[in-house]
């Protein structure tokens, strides 16, 4: 049997390497993990994804993909144990859907908020906050006590991973950013799936210290202030 | 069973657009519902609560929304003349040129239409960047799909619109075959497909809608 080889190249702060890793957990996949430095790229980065030069990128027998969501159907339609996604076409569709919401509205909007401050800021925390509201009426619809994660009786699926980085990230992003968008009151749903999440036997020795994110994160908000006062 | 497919659109709109072209290369029937972008249909606000645009696709009732979304469905549902790859590396290339085109091509290209002076120019040159780097992953194919159009040309009818949109404003060529020749060949060979070439706006009304719609807030110095 040929011997699969299976690299991920990241950075152990990004929640898009996390989730990528939390795919290849879910299908018990080998795989060996190389840390990137943003400052000193590996040659093997930049010639695995010379389009955006980004983290991750998996080499699957020198193969590489990137973009995280591209990726996790790859690792689903190539290991065909454990499903990420449901089988059924309709069930895809609506799973894709709220990757989809979710990476257009909170990931990218987090990272917007995590950047900028004054009126642009809360341009942004306020469109985050609907979108938390949209997350939370589509929880509350798919979520109760025999149902505790959005794959269903399959346990986790696409969106759990897909969204679990909020589980160890927007706290993060919210005390360095100067922010609000988690509230317990508003978001019960969305906070039970985030405890149950936490304690999933593959996720929890993943989960960082929040005071080392912090210090990393804080550092990234100051560059990127720095860059946008001297423009 | 009958099948009942319907698909909720507008006619200058890409990505409603992009739907058709895939349900005809199947050879799916369908009912076309054209929207009126201001004054949604109450059966709009119902299959897409979330975002409320176009396109929707409804299958048996069913709703899918998002053109790439819906585009999986089409493949995965009527297993015909795919659209997409078998192969699961192919298929995660074809997923990151479509996702390229709409995270990056999409946004220029309507930039490029309301920027004007130095910020034009400096978008128009984002997008011939794009451009580029399409045309070096196009290179040796007929088309992004391989022999016959796929995922990922069906995406690129974006293009098609931002030439179409250069032309109505009166700005300046993109798209040449002197700075991109593979691309510029791939091009003819799109609008002269005999599916792909159904499912474009009509010309003249097109050009119209651009001038309406961008016509006084662009000046190509």
């Amino acid at each position: 049997m040929q011997e699969e080889q299976v690299k991920l190249l990241g950075l152990w702060f990004s929640p898009f390497v996390r989730r990528v890793e939390w795919a290849l957990k879910f299908k018990g996949i080998e795989y060996e993990y190389v840390e990137e430095d943003l400052t000193n790229k590996s040659s093997l980065l930049l010639t695995s994804n010379p389009v955006h030069k980004k983290v991750p990128v998996l080499l699957h027998n020198g193969n590489p993909i990137v973009e995280s969501l591209v990726i996790i159907e790859y690792i689903d339609e190539n290991w065909k144990q454990n499903p990420i996604l449901p089988q059924d076409p309709h069930e895809r569709a609506k799973a894709r859907f709220w990757a989809n919401f979710i990476e257009q509205k909170i990931t990218e909007a987090m990272r917007t908020a995590l950047v900028t401050q004054g009126e642009q800021q809360e341009k942004v925390v306020k469109e985050l906050k609907e979108a938390m509201e949209v997350l939370e009426g589509e929880a509350a619809a798919k979520l109760n006590d025999k149902t505790l994660f959005f794959g269903g009786k399959n346990g986790l699926g696409y969106v759990d991973i897909v969204l679990g980085w909020i589980c160890n990230w927007v706290e993060v992003i919210e005390e360095v950013g100067g922010f609000k968008v988690l509230d317990p009151q508003k978001q019960p749903h969305i906070h039970k799936w985030m405890a149950n999440f936490v304690e999933v036997p593959l996720i929890k020795p993943t989960l960082l210290p929040k005071e080392k994110m912090v210090v990393c994160f804080q550092m990234v908000r100051q560059a990127h202030l720095g860059l946008a006062a001297k423009k | 069973m009958a099948e009942e497919v319907k698909l909720f659109g507008t006619w200058a709109s890409p990505f409603s657009r992009r739907i058709e072209v895939a349900l005809k290369l199947k050879g799916v029937q369908f009912e076309y519902i054209e929207e009126n972008l201001s004054n949604k249909s109450p059966a709009l606000l119902e299959y897409n609560p979330v975002h409320k645009k176009i396109p929707v696709l409804v299958h048996n009732g069913k709703p899918v929304a998002e053109s790439l979304v819906i585009l999986e469905y089409i493949d995965e549902t009527w297993k015909h003349n795919p659209i997409l790859p078998t192969d699961p590396y192919e298929k995660a290339i074809a997923r990151f040129w479509a996702k390229y085109i709409d995270d990056k091509l999409w946004p220029a290209a309507t930039k490029v239409l309301v920027s004007k002076g130095e910020e034009q120019k400096g978008v128009t040159e984002e997008i011939q960047e794009q451009l580029k780097t399409l045309e070096s992953e196009l290179k040796g194919k007929k088309f992004f799909g391989g022999e016959s159009l796929g995922f990922v040309d069906i995406a690129a009818n974006i293009i098609v619109f931002l030439l179409v949109a250069q032309e109505a404003l009166g700005l300046m060529e993109i798209l040449t075959e002197e700075q991109f020749p593979v691309l510029h060949e791939w091009y003819q060979r799109l609008v002269d497909d005999a599916v792909f070439k159904e499912c474009v706006p009509p010309r003249e009304r097109h050009l119209g809608f651009f001038k309406v719609r961008f016509g006084s807030s662009t000046a190509s110095k």
